[in-house]
């Protein structure tokens, strides 16, 4: 019987070795798809010739954009594939601040990341990884962006990123049948926001409603309120210096701030409209916090940022975000004279972790004022790209962005918390804010919370 | 057929006869007997509703339109029935939001999670006869070592094991590279700079072999030492025995494992994203319903309906494989 046994055993093995092979083969890639010639003859092309031609190539991208935003980005960049061959595949997840830097130190690093804080790309330079921008990038920007935007993309003097979207921060948003229907004007000096507030809690509407929760990111837009009140009171200069924490949070300028806010969006008779009460606030989804506005017209404003207006249409199908329509922004007026316009906004940066041509071509394109156009006619986009014309944007809320980032004489600085290390700004300064609502914290004790959390060196 | 093989059979059936009928002496009547008394049964019951509850949740929300969903909390549907099945059309036929719909995920999720099953099952196997039965030298150290293993957290690995397949440990190529030196195949089961199933499945493997072993290890070594003694006599190779004794007889702990690991790389989102990415042609299911929700959040009709599409074939699988699943799962982790 030994022969046979020895025969099954061998024929066993056979088979396991067999079925592993198959799996390690099934289901793989089937292979890139067949490259598109790249028919530079073609009139459409005559403007990408001078990317060049690189068929067969790929590039991906990865970021923490979601569709349906994909699809207007790949809508953007198909005419750029179609003319140089290159074929562009993005990747977006949730998890990308997450999964970015182990892909990188694990080898598998996206040709292209667009990353939406400053503070990020800093670290990641320090680590190692990204690419310095080639020449052609940095002519682009030096062209189309102010020189603050540059800076956000620069490390240690070396331009590593273009930046790509704009958002404006400083909106507030509003009922603009309400204000009609009551008589109210759009407040454009600070006093007469808060005499609007007033009027409002005398007409029995409360004034303010918001919501800064966010799953792990919770407390990230209050710490958007602080950042308007400190540029709005002290400035640009004081701003940076907040941000590189020569100015402590435990200091009367930024307690300031701290004091408004608490005043403001902590004042239960301005606040939370359509929730209950303050501490609400940080139990409410920042996605969430402008509903009472549009349903039931339970909340007069809303201080949220230009994209905002995509989420609308969540609490009514066919919201219209227009001067005359369901929804509207104004511009948070400033609050101290010296101060001219300011503006603190948000966007991300493009960085690329491979220098192969196609990838540099790729980048000068995204960087360029055909791209952006091509991105703002797509809709509820911005960039602050000033080489697109204000009126390719089709939806006046974002033509009102464009118009104050553009704007040469305002103070646009970027959101402080994307330029704090982690972890404050995405960390302690979160969860201060959050306790400052959810349990009342006085200002003492956050602003100290937050000091206390600055790393050492 | 010799006198040692008809040995073989009387011992063969005399433990299937063992394995087949567990005794309900002692604790396990006392516990049928306390487990149907009626306020146990009502206990049961109301556990089992307050638990089913959020599910109902999902399910109503999943069938309520965009706006209502949205908008009101699920309950207020019995209120104000309104119900459509778009939500689950605009699933599985793509929409505004992922225009490709979610079938091709749902394939990813069977490539991925069918050979993640069986790598290690047939491999833990293996490895669990070998050390239970097959005498070598530090074969419990090994066991122990590999036990020891399970402490190692999944996410400390994850940078090691990018690292070994895209840049390679201590200066050596990296693993990539050298499933790409296999002629002709190599390139097209793991291409430079492409996607592939294969660093998943590796990984999935890899996290999953310690609790296999163990699992499967403890039900192999229970099997009657007679058995294998008689096979042993009757000339059986390690290959004969492991198939016509182990294989036969370990089936509600393959079952009971297959059932685990399937529903746990079914479930998957971090490796599967760490490994494979997030891109149509590899992502599974999970990434999917992550990104449903889109930028802008709050599409929960359309996360509802996708989790309830996802769910499927894990219940299929346990409804289908559960009445192993318990007697497995007992079998390797009661010892002695």
């Amino acid at each position: 019987m030994s022969v046979p046994v020895r025969r099954r055993s061998v024929a066993i093995a056979g088979v396991a070795a067999a079925a592993l092979l198959l799996a390690a083969c099934g289901g793989s890639d089937s292979g890139s798809s067949a490259s598109p010639s790249a028919s530079n003859t073609d009139p459409a092309c005559a403007d990408y010739a001078s990317y060049g031609s690189y068929p067969g190539t790929k590039v991906t991208v990865f970021t923490s954009i979601l569709p349906p935003e994909q699809q207007k980005f790949e809508a953007s960049w198909a005419q750029f594939e179609k003319c140089t061959g290159i074929d562009v595949v993005y990747e977006g997840s949730d998890q990308f601040e997450a999964q970015l830097p182990t892909r990188i130190q694990g080898g598998n690093a996206p040709d292209i990341a667009f990353i939406p804080q400053p503070g990020l790309l800093q670290k990641l330079v320090q680590q190692g990884g990204p690419v310095p921008a080639p020449q052609s990038v940095a002519d682009n920007v030096d062209t189309f962006w102010t020189s603050a935007w540059k800076d956000y993309g620069t490390v240690d003097g070396t331009f590593y990123a273009a930046p790509l979207s704009a958002n404006m921060k400083s909106f507030v948003w509003y009922s603009p049948a309400v204000f009609t229907d009551k008589g109210y004007t759009v407040p454009t000096t600070w006093d007469e926001l808060f005499a609007l507030s007033d009027q409002m809690v005398k007409d029995g509407i409360k004034p303010w409603c918001g919501g800064i929760e966010s799953g792990g990111a919770t407390g990230w837009l209050a710490t958007d309120w602080i950042e308007q009140l400190v540029l709005r009171q002290q400035g640009g200069e004081v701003y940076d210096q907040w941000i590189s924490h020569e100015v402590l949070f435990d200091s009367p300028q930024i307690k300031e701030a701290f004091t408004t806010l608490e005043g403001w969006m902590r004042n239960a008779d301005y606040a939370n409209a359509g929730f209950g009460d303050t501490k609400t606030i940080a139990t409410t989804a920042f996605q969430d916090g402008g509903k009472p506005i549009i349903v039931g017209n339970k909340c007069g404003m809303y201080q949220q940022a230009s994209f905002y207006a995509n989420f609308w249409v969540n609490f009514k199908k066919d919201a219209t975000i227009a001067e005359d329509g369901d929804v509207f922004a104004f511009y948070l007026p400033p609050i101290n004279p010296d101060v001219s316009t300011p503006i603190v906004g948000g966007g991300e940066f493009v960085t690329a972790f491979a220098d192969r041509p196609e990838v540099q071509a790729f980048q000068t394109y995204i960087s360029s004022d055909t791209f952006a156009t091509l991105k703002v006619k797509e809709g509820t986009w911005v960039s602050a790209n000033n080489g697109v014309p204000l009126d390719a944007y089709s939806d006046p809320i974002s033509a009102l962005s464009a118009q104050y980032l553009t704007d040469d004489t305002a103070t646009f600085r970027f959101d402080a918390s994307d330029l704090m290390p982690a972890a404050v700004g995405a960390g302690s300064f979160w969860k201060a804010m959050t306790a400052f609502f959810a349990e009342n914290k006085s200002v003492d004790e956050t602003v100290k919370s937050i000091d206390a959390a600055w790393p050492a060196s | 057929m010799s006198v040692e093989s008809s040995e073989t059979a009387v011992a063969l059936e005399k433990a299937a006869a063992k394995t087949a009928a567990p005794d309900h002496s002692g604790m396990s009547s006392a516990l049928r007997r306390n487990l149907s008394s009626p306020w146990a049964s009502a206990f049961v019951i109301i556990l089992t509703v307050l638990w089913t509850i959020p599910t109902l949740g999902l399910l109503v929300t999943s069938l309520r339109p965009a706006e209502e969903a949205n908008n009101s909390g699920w309950w207020t549907a019995f209120a104000d029935p309104v119900f459509t099945l778009d939500n689950y059309q605009e699933v599985i036929s793509g929409g505004d939001t992922i225009p490709g719909g979610i079938l091709p995920y749902f394939i990813n999720s069977f490539v991925i999670s069918i050979p993640a099953a069986m790598i290690p099952l047939t491999l833990a196997l293996m490895a669990a006869y070998a050390l239970a039965w097959v005498p070598f030298r530090w074969s419990n150290a090994i066991f122990l070592l590999i036990f020891a293993l399970q402490v190692v957290p999944l996410q400390m690995a994850l940078l090691p094991l990018l690292q070994l397949f895209n840049l390679g440990w201590f200066g050596l190529p990296p693993l990539r590279d050298l499933v790409q030196a296999v002629p002709v195949l190599g390139d097209w089961i793991w291409p430079t700079g492409g996607t592939s199933f294969m660093p998943l499945w590796i990984a999935h493997t890899m996290f999953a072999l310690p609790l296999a072993i163990f699992l499967l290890h403890n039900f192999v070594s229970q099997l009657p030492r007679d058995l294998f003694e008689a096979a042993r006599v009757d000339g059986a190779s390690h290959f004969l025995i492991f198939r016509k004794l182990v294989l036969p007889l370990s089936v509600p702990a393959i079952a009971s494992f297959a059932i685990f690991q399937f529903l746990w790389v079914w479930n998957d989102l971090l490796v599967g994203l760490t490994f494979a990415g997030g891109t149509v042609d590899v992502a599974p299911i999970t990434v999917y319903l992550s990104n449903i929700k889109g930028t802008y959040g709050a599409s929960l009709h359309l996360i509802t309906a996708g989790a309830f599409i996802a769910i499927v074939v894990p219940l299929i699988v346990f409804f289908s494989l559960q009445r192993f699943f318990v007697r497995g799962l007992l079998a390797g982790s009661v010892k002695g």
